[in-house]
């Protein structure tokens, strides 16, 4: 049996007076993919902040056995979390290289921190033409990889990925999908992805949770829930 | 006509305009640092410099030198700064921005009330931090004081510019400033960068105090009053969100008010700070982004 | 539709309980707390005013000590070289200072936030330099006294005033002059606010590309309320050189407008009911500082440190914390768990 590398127990979360999430379990294994799927409101992005910190919540959040759910973002980050969140977060007034620089903060490893920029631009090779340019004036799809990149840089055991599709022409959405799977699969990355494209996180996770109002309705394999048309009718839309 | 135009007593001036620019431009870089981390107008700092100046003065009164109690006010400054963002900004962060403009009032007056309540208000003198013999330049004799206070006011905010461009702190801290929620999921400690920024501005105005001081004869609690408005006019000149533009149009304002009253015979000594109020009014009627500034976009 | 009776009455039973404070209070309190009041009064009618413009409409104006010297000198120039009765000068005073809050909206159409405090703050540094220039008009660095030049003072040396038959102090007279004016600018105020005025101010604050977007014009809307605000602000001007009986540069300086605004801060952005604790923290809190010690630069240092407090304590001043205390209420009624 893998080892829980994530585990959330009845996790709510609100926005002021608001619930958003009602009670939510779920699980990441180590060097798992999982998806969380479900319509708009469903509390998908909620749950990914509720994670990070970013949002406020209680229940039982353990990341590698320990709680963080009293921690703060920048906490829950050096603890070896890294969420790329919807709408990106690139910060648009430095250059490219500097977001990378930004996202070794926490590491005390240059000669680590090196290697991993060139492996990041070896992903990214339309990074790697662009390394002085200010983040601002990237494509939608560009700005996304530097999210992503950017990300890999802190050399995290766990990527939230926030919707990674939205907004992004289908190839760019392709190429970003194959890129998390290839670290999924040959690095052993954890992650954790947010997608309203149902088939496109199902194909890329071993395993899934639909979430319908703050809750988690359906869970199970990938595979299964593809072929699942009950499941996809009512949930997913196709 | 070129010939008999006296080029002497313009190069001169303008080394003067550049000497006071140099000063207001130390305690602007100040004023923007704060407006781009915390989103408001520090109406304190030129009370907190003249602080900072206070501490100088009663160091060089315990013995230091002049270098060494410049030294050591920067640094008790840039403490002093950091103290005062958790002590009394952290608290109103989520507050509306007209809150911690009101709080930057009432610093106002609880630093400048501490000052004379510490050291009583009878007038004091610093030693000056330079010879006051004259140099030689090309021919042309200058100031060694106007001079020196060029080139450490030059010193300090490029120093500054060094911090931000190179270390991996500045980079956070420039981060935190533009984005502060991407900035947390990378494990920048947001709130720790915003008094980084309150004590690197406490740092500059102790400099621009430091360096306004010893050119008086001699000084009192109100000696940063002027200096703040002809920062502030020389910050909007520039861009009051850009720290290039608050060193350039505090040097060039310096230069201008400086030249005017040199050359414009009935802008006496005393016009200048409306000169000054003038520019402010003017740039903010015809550009209000200023020189260096971004314009305000309007998103829907 | 429930019954609107029990709210109409509540309102009633309020202005009823402030009327019967306002015609009764001298009674109460000694001759020279009237006269304090009447102080806080001036306060009060500017706080009003500015939490019009700042409050309800978004617009921060650092510049509104510069207003109440348009009122102010009005005042004391009609009174003093046209020997106007001094209460009479009391519209024209508010008029001429609408007239240039009207003026200063025009420009400040372009700016917004930031540069709007910056432009009014230089505004407000500018003017006592400005008061001393024009010395025909404004009698320079030494003003003018009402007390000695101004023929026909409803107050002045005799130190009794008799109105409508009943003779009382001057400083009851005062306080009665100016909260009368106050509390029927606070009804006005309220009125605007709860009408269509208020709501585009409102609109504006908000949002001005979606005010412009449903048909509000926003330039109109702007300089209405830096003009209504003016007005105020030179009520007050107005019945402040009449309460001090002199009047130059130096008691309109930049502290003037930072006192004002800190009273619609403290007592509340776009809440009307707080403005008379504003007014109030901002009269008596100088005096206060005094008391609790006299040594050299210590009442600023309190007096800034109170504000600081109180800033911490209430960020969102006064009606904010009483919205706060309200809400929950009607959040439990309201959302379901």
């Amino acid at each position: 049996m893998a080892k829980a590398l994530l585990e959330l127990e009845d996790v709510t979360a609100r926005y002021g007076p608001v619930s958003a999430l009602h009670g939510i379990s779920l699980r990441v294994d180590e060097g798992e993919a999982v998806a969380v799927l479900g319509a708009n409101g469903a509390g998908k992005t909620t749950t990914l902040r509720a994670i990070s910190g970013t949002v406020k919540r209680s229940g039982g959040i353990a990341f590698a056995g320990r709680s963080i759910v009293r921690r703060s973002p920048e906490s829950v980050a050096r603890a070896g979390i890294a969420h790329v969140p919807e709408g990106r977060g690139t910060l648009t007034d430095l250059t490219v290289a500097e977001n990378l620089r930004l996202g070794a903060y926490t590491r005390r490893d240059r000669a680590g921190v090196r290697e991993d920029e060139q492996r990041v631009l070896g992903y990214f090779p339309r990074l790697a033409e662009r390394r002085s340019q200010r983040a601002g004036t990237l494509s939608g799809g560009e700005q996304q990889m530097l999210a992503l990149a950017r990300a890999l840089m802190l050399r995290p055991r766990l990527l939230l990925l926030d919707e990674p599709s939205l907004g992004l022409a289908p190839l760019v959405v392709a190429e970003i999908f194959r890129i998390v799977r290839e670290l999924n699969e040959r690095d052993g990355l954890a992650v954790l992805v947010v997608e309203q494209n149902a088939a496109l996180a199902l194909d890329a996770s071993a395993r899934a949770y639909v979430l319908e109002v703050g809750r988690v309705a359906v869970e199970g394999d990938s595979a299964r829930l593809r072929e699942d048309v009950a499941v996809r009718r009512s949930y997913l839309g196709y | 006509m070129i010939l008999a135009f006296d080029w002497t007593q313009l190069a001169q001036q303008i080394v003067i305009g550049l000497a006071s620019g140099g000063v207001w431009a130390t305690l602007a870089v100040a004023l923007v640092l704060i407006y781009r981390s915390t989103g408001v107008i520090n109406f304190a700092q030129g009370e907190m410099a003249m602080f900072s100046t206070f501490i100088a003065w009663s160091l060089v009164n315990h013995g230091f030198s002049y270098w060494a109690a410049f030294v050591l006010t920067v640094a008790i400054s840039f403490a002093g700064g950091v103290a005062v963002e958790r002590a009394v900004i952290r608290p109103v962060e989520r507050a509306p921005v007209l809150t911690v403009v009101i709080v930057t009032l009432g610093l106002f007056f609880v630093v400048n009330g501490a000052a004379r309540w510490i050291w009583s208000p009878e007038t004091r003198s610093l030693p000056n931090a330079f010879s006051t013999r004259p140099i030689s330049v090309a021919g042309v004799a200058f100031s060694i004081s106007d001079l020196g206070t060029i080139a450490v006011s030059l010193a300090a905010v490029a120093l500054l510019w060094a911090f931000f461009r190179f270390t991996k702190l500045g980079l956070a801290s420039r981060a935190a400033a533009v984005n502060p929620d991407a900035s947390r999921l990378v494990g920048v400690r947001v709130t720790w960068m915003l008094a980084l920024g309150w004590g690197l501005a406490a740092a500059m105005g102790a400099v621009s105090g430091m360096l306004t001081a010893p050119a008086l004869a001699s000084f009192d609690q109100n000696l940063m009053q002027p200096v703040l408005l002809y920062a502030f006019a020389g910050a909007v000149l520039g861009g009051i969100d850009s720290p290039l533009g608050a060193v350039v149009g505090s040097l060039l304002l310096g230069v201008l008010i400086n030249l005017i009253g040199t050359y414009v015979n009935w802008v006496g000594t005393d016009l200048r700070l409306p000169v000054a109020l003038a520019v402010i009014l003017g740039v903010l009627l015809v550009r209000p982004a200023g020189l260096f500034g971004r314009p305000m976009e309007t998103r829907v | 539709m429930r019954s609107r009776a029990p709210g109409i009455a509540v309102w009633l039973l309020v202005a009823a309980v402030v009327l019967l404070a306002y015609l009764f209070a001298p009674r109460f309190i000694s001759d020279f707390h009237s006269r304090e009041l009447a102080g806080a009064g001036v306060f009060f009618i500017a706080i009003v005013g500015l939490n019009l413009l700042t409050g309800y409409t978004g617009q921060i104006s650092l510049g509104h000590g510069a207003l109440m010297a348009v009122g102010g000198y009005t005042t004391a120039a009609l009174a003093v070289h046209e020997h106007w009765r001094d209460v009479w000068t009391i519209p024209l005073a508010g008029v001429a200072a609408g007239i240039v809050g009207f003026l200063i909206g025009l420009p400040a159409l372009r700016l917004s936030g930031l540069y709007l405090a910056l432009a009014t703050f230089a505004f407000a540094i500018a003017i006592p330099s400005l008061l001393k220039k024009f010395s025909g008009l404004t009698g320079g660095s030494q003003g003018l006294r009402l007390l000695e030049d101004a023929p026909l003072q409803v107050t002045g040396l005799s130190g009794t005033v008799t109105i409508f038959g009943h003779t009382m102090t001057q400083n009851h007279f005062l306080y009665y002059l100016t909260w009368g004016i106050g509390l029927v600018g606070f009804l006005i105020a309220w009125l605007l606010v709860r009408g269509r005025v208020g709501r585009t101010f409102r609109a504006v604050r908000d949002s001005e590309v979606a005010a412009a977007s449903v048909g509000i014009n926003l330039a109109w809307t702007k300089t209405l309320a830096f003009a209504l605000s003016g007005v105020y602000a030179g009520v007050a001007g107005s019945l402040l050189a009449i309460q001090v009986e002199i009047v130059n540069p130096l008691s309109f300086t930049f502290l003037l407008s930072i006192l004002i605004l800190v009273g619609v801060v403290v007592g509340g952005l776009g809440s009307l009911g707080g403005m008379i604790l504003g007014a109030l923290f901002v009269q008596y809190l100088p005096d206060l500082s005094t008391h609790v010690s006299t040594a050299e630069g210590a009442p600023d240092f309190i007096f800034g440190a109170a504000i600081i407090v109180v800033m911490l304590l209430l960020p969102t001043g006064v009606g904010g914390f009483l919205r706060r205390l309200a809400r929950p209420l009607t959040t439990r009624l309201y959302l379901r768990p």
